[in-house]
This record gives structure tokens, sequence and C-alpha cells, in this order.
């Protein structure tokens, strides 16, 4: 499960992330993260069954926490194949079946959007 | 042997005819043999749906009460030509709406009005004895135009050639999104399946053929806008009814950073007469080769990267200057294989007969670059040749005070033989003041990434450069990288000056 974290880093600068990986013992994937001087996100992947924890514990931490139920989403009645956003993603998540059809493997998927904006028909979709 | 197109068309009207995808072929030429294959195949179908920018139609609105001579006119708030005379026009695909820019254009338009929606026309109007009325707002459904006919200036591009970049950052062109470093091939085309590259010396495509325009039955007008077919790159003109047209085969689409464009599906049945024509229809992905041009190159000169087939480029990667780069293609194959299915059951079930052309198709024809009686402003037209520089050992208090001499704010910094070697700012200098360190000299601050000019560029290139970088100066330098002038946003005013606005 993916989850998207945003935390303020005013007070004291606290590592959220390494706190929860030493507290709960979940070892946590981060896929993408944006930090500066003041505030940070990160995408994180856990696993399934310890999402709830992982989630907790950061919110307690004073994060906010977003679940992430889908990433990049396609809208067929708007695709028509061309697989523009084949090329452009880092991570693989387009490929042409047999049929030239478009398929894709979201869980491959770290939300950087630039499928979103290379996709002549306005077919995909990222959650945040 | 040979058939004749009344043999073909009598065959298509009893049901007898065998037709087949231009993508079938090749195989049945390999099993069957040529003669075989002739002897078998009456009708090969084409088909390509890709962006097709060159598109647009014809509207006749019929005249309102009391009428207008319409001279400016809106469809959802897109221009369409009001030179026309009093209540046709022409809308074209990539005019961009003039209040959501390139979210909705021409082509949304067309689309629109083929999806059964509704569209707002607007139009203004001076006023005369015989058409009084001076503005008009109404909406409109397809079925409310008298006549809506798609005319395509350029369509089915025999092939394109396909796009990559050698720079250090992402351009948005007409060939989609293209990664830094060569981090992508984009192409277009539907290789096999293309009508030209199955007709290639146009024996059979030209005036008056029967086509698949966007799902509804249409014709080639002719030649098409920039045809190109000696060295590969024929065009057509084609023309259709827009009530007959189905969103399945037209789709309005945007391309990040260029603007509105027209998703078309074309197809072009051909008739199996002789041998050349078994030969022609024959052709493989491997059998049509383009270049991968550098699109960093801001000329109508791009260099070649290197040559390659459809084969390759469908294959998903490619290697270019050693590495493995990832293919991907802004036309849709599975889409031009839907629109050769389509045209196929068409002519199978007799709906469409084949026609030769009325008149035939110039193939030797050679597109010429634009002929230009003026030069735009260079940059050696309005640099600033009086440029202050510094040596790269200097100290940084010599700067400061040449900054403040010249009344400058960059100062392009040169080594010992006189090469630039890097650039300061008025900033930079502060900033070395403001924070004092181990810096002294002003290597110590430069940058040394300089962006610069050459004096032969448009100045239109180098403002690109201003924008792209987000800086306010351009070192101009020769072929050995010295300095001749410097180019600042304070020169751009020259332009202004009248004369190269005449």
């Amino acid at each position: 499960m993916k989850l998207l974290v945003n935390f303020s880093r005013g007070k004291g600068r606290k590592p959220i992330i390494a706190q929860v990986v030493r507290d709960t013992g979940v070892l946590i994937n981060v896929e993408r993260a944006v930090i500066d001087s003041s505030e940070g996100e990160a995408l994180i992947d856990v696993p399934d069954d310890q999402c709830k924890l992982v989630s907790d514990t950061m919110i307690s931490l004073g994060a906010r926490v977003h679940i992430l139920e889908h990433s990049v989403s396609l809208d067929e009645s708007e695709c028509v194949d061309c697989g523009a956003c084949i090329s452009i993603c880092p991570r693989e998540v387009f490929s042409f079946d047999p049929e030239w059809k478009l398929s894709l493997d979201e869980k491959r998927c770290v939300l950087c959007g630039k499928c979103v904006d290379a996709c002549p028909s306005h077919a995909l979709t990222t959650p945040v | 042997m040979h058939k004749t197109i009344s043999q073909i068309n009598e065959r298509i009207r009893d049901g007898s005819a065998r037709v087949v995808t231009a993508e079938e072929m090749p195989a049945i030429v390999s099993e069957l043999g040529e003669q075989g294959a002739l002897k078998e195949v009456d009708v090969v179908t084409t088909g390509t749906f890709g962006a097709m920018c060159s598109s647009g139609a014809f509207f006749n609105f019929g005249h309102a009460e009391p009428p207008i001579r319409m001279e400016r006119i809106w469809l959802n708030n897109v221009e369409a030509y009001g030179g026309l005379a009093a209540v046709d026009t022409y809308i074209g695909a990539t005019q961009q709406s003039d209040t959501r820019e390139d979210e909705y254009g021409g082509a949304h338009v067309l689309e629109d009005l083929v999806a059964g929606k509704s569209v707002e026309l607007r139009a203004s109007s001076r006023g005369t004895d015989c058409y009084p009325r001076r503005t008009i707002t109404t909406e409109l459904l397809l079925e409310n135009l008298n006549q809506a006919i798609m005319c395509n200036p350029r369509n089915a591009y025999q092939r394109y050639n396909a796009a990559t970049n050698t720079t250090d950052r992402t351009l948005h062109t007409y060939m989609g999104t293209l990664l830094p470093g060569c981090g992508n091939v984009s192409y277009s085309g539907a290789g096999l399946l293309n009508p030209i590259s199955n007709d290639p010396h146009l024996r059979l495509i030209g005036s008056g053929v029967p086509i698949f325009l966007c799902g509804a039955q249409g014709m080639v007008i002719g030649e098409g806008t920039q045809h190109s077919p000696a060295g590969g790159f024929g065009t057509l003109m084609v023309t259709g009814d827009l009530k007959h047209m189905s969103q399945e085969y037209m789709r309005a689409a945007t391309m990040t950073g260029y603007g509105v464009t027209l998703y078309v599906g074309l197809g072009i049945p051909l008739p199996v007469l002789d041998i050349d024509v078994v030969r022609a229809t024959a052709v493989r992905n491997e059998d049509i080769s383009v270049d991968i041009l550098d699109y960093a190159v801001p000329s109508r000169n791009r260099p070649v990267i290197r040559k390659v087939n459809y084969a390759e480029l469908r294959s998903g990667s490619i290697e270019l200057n050693g590495e493995e780069v990832k293919t991907s293609s802004l036309s849709s194959f599975r889409k031009a294989r839907q629109v050769a299915e389509e045209l196929k059951g068409w002519v199978e079930q007799g709906k469409m007969q084949l026609a030769l052309p009325t008149r035939p198709i110039d193939a030797k024809n050679v597109s010429r670059p634009m002929h230009q009686s003026t030069q735009g402003p260079r940059v050696l037209d309005i640099m600033d040749r009086q440029v202050v520089s510094i040596h790269e050992d200097e100290e940084i208090k010599t700067a400061a005070k040449k900054l403040l001499k010249g009344e400058t704010n960059h100062l392009p910094v040169i080594n010992g033989t006189g090469v630039l070697v890097g650039i300061v700012t008025t900033f930079d200098i502060s900033k070395a003041v403001a924070n004092p360190g181990k810096a002294h000299l002003v290597k110590d601050i430069m940058k040394t990434k300089v962006i610069t000019a050459k004096p032969e560029e448009a100045v239109d290139i180098a403002v690109q450069k201003l924008e792209q970088y987000n800086i306010s100066a351009l070192p101009v330098v020769d072929a050995d990288h010295r300095v001749l002038g410097i180019l600042t946003a304070m020169n751009l005013g020259k332009l202004f000056g009248g004369r190269w606005l005449k």
C-alpha cells in the first residue's frame, strides 16, 4: 500500500520516517520525497497489513497521511492507445498488450505525474 | 495477369471479393507468391490513426432573421474564419479557445458536434443594407447545420520522422514530450498500414478515390499541402461529411506545451489490379525507414541522429549512442488496425465500391522551404558591442568597479587566451561581499556554465534562451568562444524602434 505523507519541519526537525521505522519495525520504502527547509512530502510503500500501524504512528508524530487506494488511473473512454506514456514513465508502468491495447501495472507507479502531462488525450490522472 | 477496377467492383457487389488488410498482405504474398496473391486478393485496406493538425471543417449555418453577414465568428469561444460570405465558415482543428487556451480548441468543437453536444455560435458584423443584423448568439447541434464538411488540407503523411532531444531539459513539442539527454524517442505513423506507404507511386490514390474518414465515407481531393513524395513524405487532402462521423475515429487532443490537435482515423481501400500493386501492398514495417531528428536544434534543418525503420520503433526500444532508449508512439496502431478492419467490412459487405483517380497525384513532387524576402533580426543587429569583460584572475573588487563603471549587471569572464570561461553578475558579487569567505578572485565566484548566443542567430532563438533559463543576458561568442558582444533584455528594446516592425 502506498501512503502520501506530509509533514512540517518546524518543530525541531524530527526525523519522522526514521522514527516510525524504529518504533514500528516496519521497513518503509521511500519511493519519492521532496523535502525543503519548512516542509516535506514523501511517497512511501509499506506492506498492506502494516499500513494502519505505520499510518497511525506517522499521525501521532504530527504528519498528515493520505492512504492511496489507487495510483495512476486510466480513463479508457478517453484513451486512444497511442502509447505516448510508455517512454515517458520512469517506472515502466505502461505497456502494450499483444493487441496493442495499453495496459497498466499500477503497483509500479510512484505518482511522479509525468504521464499525466504527456497524455494527449487527458486520459491519465493521479489521485494527488 | 491483371484485373480491372470493374471486375473488382463486380465482385464487391456480388459479395465474392476477397478483402484483406495491409497488415495481412505480407504473409499472404510470402505464402502464395506474388501471382498467387494477385489471383487471391481483390482489395487491400489500409488505415492510420494519428494527430493530424491540418484538419478542419466547413459549416453553413443558414440565415438568421433578420439576416447577418458574419465577419467574426466563434464556436464555443474558438474563433473560426469569417472571410467566406454571410453564413459560411471554416474552423481549424488547432485554433485555440479565447478563454480556455489549449484545454479546448477547434478539434474539440468538431468532436463535441460529432458527439451530439450543442455548441454556441457567436458572431458579429458591421451590418449592411442587405444584412442588417450586427450580432448573433445561438446554440447549435450538428443536425442544425445545413452542411458540416470536414476538409483536411494535409492528412495521412506517408511516414513521419521520429524525434529525440539531446538537451538537458524536457522539450514539449508536436511530437509529444521529449525527455532530456535522449531519454526517449517519440514517433508517429501506422507503418505497414499507412495508405501511401502501400501505394508509394500514387497509382491508385488520387482525386475522387473513396476513403474511410473518421468513420464516414469520404474522398481524396488530391495532393495534400506540403506533399513531398519524392523524399517519401507524401500527403493527402481529404474530405468527408462530419454528420456521418464517429467519435470512435476522431478525437480532439492537446500536446502539452504545444497546443490542440485532432486525431483522425483515415483508411483507403486499394484495388489489387496487377503485380505492382501486390508488391507495393506487401510492404512491411522493416521496409519503411525514417530518421530520428534532434529537436534540440530549433531549426527547420534538424540534425539526424540515426535512421530506423518502423519495426525497430515499434519494438519498444532502440539503441542510440550505445544506450537502450525507449520508443513510444503518438499515433495509435490499435486504432489504425480498427480503421483497416472496419473498412474491410465495408468493402466485404458491398457498402463501398472502389474507384481509380479521376486525376492523378504527382508522385515526384518536392516541397520547398519558405521563400523569405526579408530576414528577421539577428543577434548581431541588436547586440551590445561595447562589452566589458573581466579576466578570471582579477579580484572581485575589480569586477565590482567594472560593473559600476560599465553600468552593467553582467561581466563575461575570459581566460588568458581571451576565451569565455564564465560570467559574473552584480548578484554574484553582492553575495561574495555579504558573505566574505575564501573567495577573492573572479574565478572563485563566477558561473562557469554560460548560456551564449551566436551573432548570426535569430533574435527569437536568443529570446527563447533568456526565457528558458530565466536569465537576463547572453554573451555573444564566435566559433572560438571569444566574446563579440552581449545581448541583454535592454537591447531587445531596439526591436521596437520600428526598423523590424515594418
